[in-house]
């Protein structure tokens, strides 16, 4: 196995992870730092957003691309006014009560996997990426005739893979300028900062934790409707997606959204490099160990205060 | 009666009704009834850290897995005899718990949660690594002739009961005399308010440490007894579901009450074999039972027992 090719292949793959990773990362990072609860349902978002991707396109059929487009735009939506609901059913109701919220969202795991699994079926279904065109990977090399760029491996990515980096991109983009450029990121970064005193100035603490909790669940159907034209949707995908999201967002630091992207890019490209040249459990053992031990001797994580 | 006499006649109470269960309830309640008891010991030594001393850990199945694997692997792969096997069990938990207590406990909160949740998936992972000796996901039988101790075959369902039962006593009757001591009332103090206790000149590091200590071995025991009992080793046991359900249990049950894990591990078990008998969808069912206990009943079956009818409830 050469190695050089192989870097780069990994890389690109690890930054598709990474892509992913970060949006999902970021929905449970806003919902932690402004409502100070961990959501343990936000994987089943995330396949909810893959399964309602599979729907839409199933519904409308005829190009990929238009069930696409489709898909990211309605999806979320769905899965955003979903979570709301169900943040306002029952999470206000036991006020935000650390323990008791981890326990509903338990509950509301079983409800969501189960009520997928009746309706979805247990089979994984995939939904055709919107454009799919191969490019090799080139590598350059000096010789007798000057500087030469060849495709000697036959490996390559698909332009649809570098789509979802660039995707991710955007949406993050988007996510920093409505948390800090809008009046609705003020008073999310207010209600953050301190819950009551946002109250006494007037700002509706528990519409803006139900549109927190929506929010964050749509940035995860956004990584979902992304990833299922790679990843097929089925109803038990939602796990590793909310493992990693909870690593990468308590060793960002927890709150800190800059924090939650630099961890999600280091965690998802090590990973894509490490399982190409490890044997993929002993990778994943010293990834999990490595992890823990940042922990350990950084409790607060990278970019906490 | 004092809250302390009436405490000790509630357990015994409670031992002596498991007892009476033997010879009144059919032979399969009987059989779920040992497994129940099995499994309490496990939620007692988890709601001893998270019920007791407020910490939450999310990693329990790796001190499970550490007796189980511990006492499995020794006695079927290595051939020991079953009594050195039960303290090498014991003992690998114990140290397991030396290890991840020593580590975890510098972080806390969320991050202690997670810390815990990794090195019990890193366990499972090497659990599965290991697949040519621990067999992985598909698991390892115990002999039959290996499950016997002073004489008394453990596979049969009689001696089967009446040891989960003999644990259960034990390690309940350990337990409530644990919380009514001076340090259980240190670590209660720890999960009210640490700073405070600190103040009072508790070593609150220490006594976290401790009670990591006795939570883990505790666990390891349930893992170890699991295997002796029912014979079976598996990475099920080691994978994140057993780190979950003895939070549910606990906190269905109640935290911090000496019965609350019973109670918990009884509820679920029942719940879900009874509910799977007339729908495939028994996780829906899990799942709605836990919102409205989760919205009524905050405080677990055993914690509402408490705050409405028996306010010395230990």
């Amino acid at each position: 196995m050469e190695f050089g090719p192989h870097l780069i292949l990994a890389s690109l793959e690890g930054a598709v992870t990474a892509a992913i990773l970060s949006l999902t990362a970021i929905g449970l990072s806003i919902v932690f730092g402004v409502m100070r609860v961990v959501n343990v349902a936000h994987g089943e978002f995330f396949m909810l957003g893959a399964v309602f991707a599979w729907y839409i396109s199933q519904f409308l059929g005829t190009h990929p691309a238009l069930g696409f487009v489709a898909a990211i735009l309605i999806a979320p939506l769905l899965v955003g006014t979903l979570a709301a609901g169900l943040d306002r059913l029952i999470l206000q109701r036991i006020d935000y009560n650390p323990e008791r919220t981890i326990v509903a969202t338990i509950g509301i795991l079983y409800i969501l996997q189960q009520g997928t699994l009746m309706t979805f079926g247990p089979d994984a279904r995939p939904v055709a990426p919107p454009f799919n065109q191969v490019i090799a990977i080139p590598w350059f090399e000096f010789t007798d005739a000057g500087f030469e760029i060849y495709w000697p491996w036959g490996l390559g990515i698909t332009s649809y893979k570098l789509f979802i980096i660039f995707a991710a991109a955007v949406v993050l983009a988007g996510v920093w300028l409505l948390m800090t450029r809008t009046k609705f990121g003020l008073i999310m970064r207010a209600t953050q900062q301190d819950r009551e005193t946002a109250q006494a100035f007037g700002v509706p603490v528990d519409k803006v934790f139900a549109y927190v909790f929506g929010l964050g669940a749509a940035l995860a159907a956004v990584g979902a409707v992304l990833v299922v034209p790679v990843q097929q949707a089925h109803y038990l995908m939602g796990f590793d997606p909310l493992l990693l999201s909870f690593i990468v967002v308590i060793i960002g630091g927890l709150g800190s959204l800059p924090g939650t992207v630099i961890a999600a890019v280091l965690i998802g490209m090590t990973d894509g490099i490490i399982s190409v040249f490890f044997s993929p459990t002993l990778a994943k053992i010293i990834a999990t160990l490595a992890v823990a031990m940042v922990l350990v001797f950084r409790p607060r994580g990278l970019m906490g205060k | 009666m004092t809250g302390k006499s009436k405490s000790y006649a509630l357990h015994l109470c409670l031992i002596a009704l498991l007892a009476a269960a033997f010879f009144i309830l059919p032979q399969y309640h009987v059989g779920v009834l040992s497994r129940v008891m099995v499994l309490a010991v496990y939620a007692m030594g988890y709601n001893m850290l998270f019920g007791y001393t407020g910490l939450l850990s999310l990693g329990h199945a790796l001190f499970f897995a550490a007796g189980m694997y511990g006492f499995g692997l020794s006695v079927q792969q290595g051939g020991l005899p079953t009594g050195l096997a039960l303290l090498i069990g014991l003992a690998t938990a114990f140290t397991v718990s030396l290890v991840v207590g020593f580590l975890a406990l510098r972080t806390k909160e969320v991050a202690f949660m997670i810390v815990t949740l990794m090195f019990a998936q890193a366990g499972y992972l090497t659990v599965l690594y290991f697949g040519s000796i621990t067999r992985g996901d598909e698991g390892f039988v115990i002999n039959t002739a290996k499950r016997a101790l002073f004489g008394v075959d453990l596979s049969d369902e009689t001696a089967r009961f009446w040891a989960a039962l003999l644990l259960f006593s034990v390690t309940l009757l350990a337990m409530a005399a644990l919380v009514k001591s001076s340090f259980g009332r240190a670590l209660i103090a720890v999960r009210e308010n640490e700073e405070r206790a600190m103040m009072l000149g508790y070593d609150t590091h220490r006594l976290k440490y401790v009670a990591v200590l006795l939570s883990g071995t505790l666990a390891g025991i349930g893992g170890m007894a699991y295997a002796l009992l029912f014979g079976y080793v598996g990475a099920t046991f080691a994978s994140v579901q057993y780190s979950i359900f003895p939070l549910l249990w606990v906190l269905l049950g109640g935290a911090g009450t000496t019965i609350g894990p019973l109670l918990g591990v009884l509820f679920m078990y029942y719940l879900i074999d009874i509910s799977s008998s007339f729908t495939d969808a028994y996780m829906l069912v899990a799942g709605v039972a836990l919102l409205i206990l989760c919205l009524f009943a905050p405080q677990g079956l055993a914690g509402e027992l408490r705050k409405r009818v028996f306010p010395w409830l230990p």
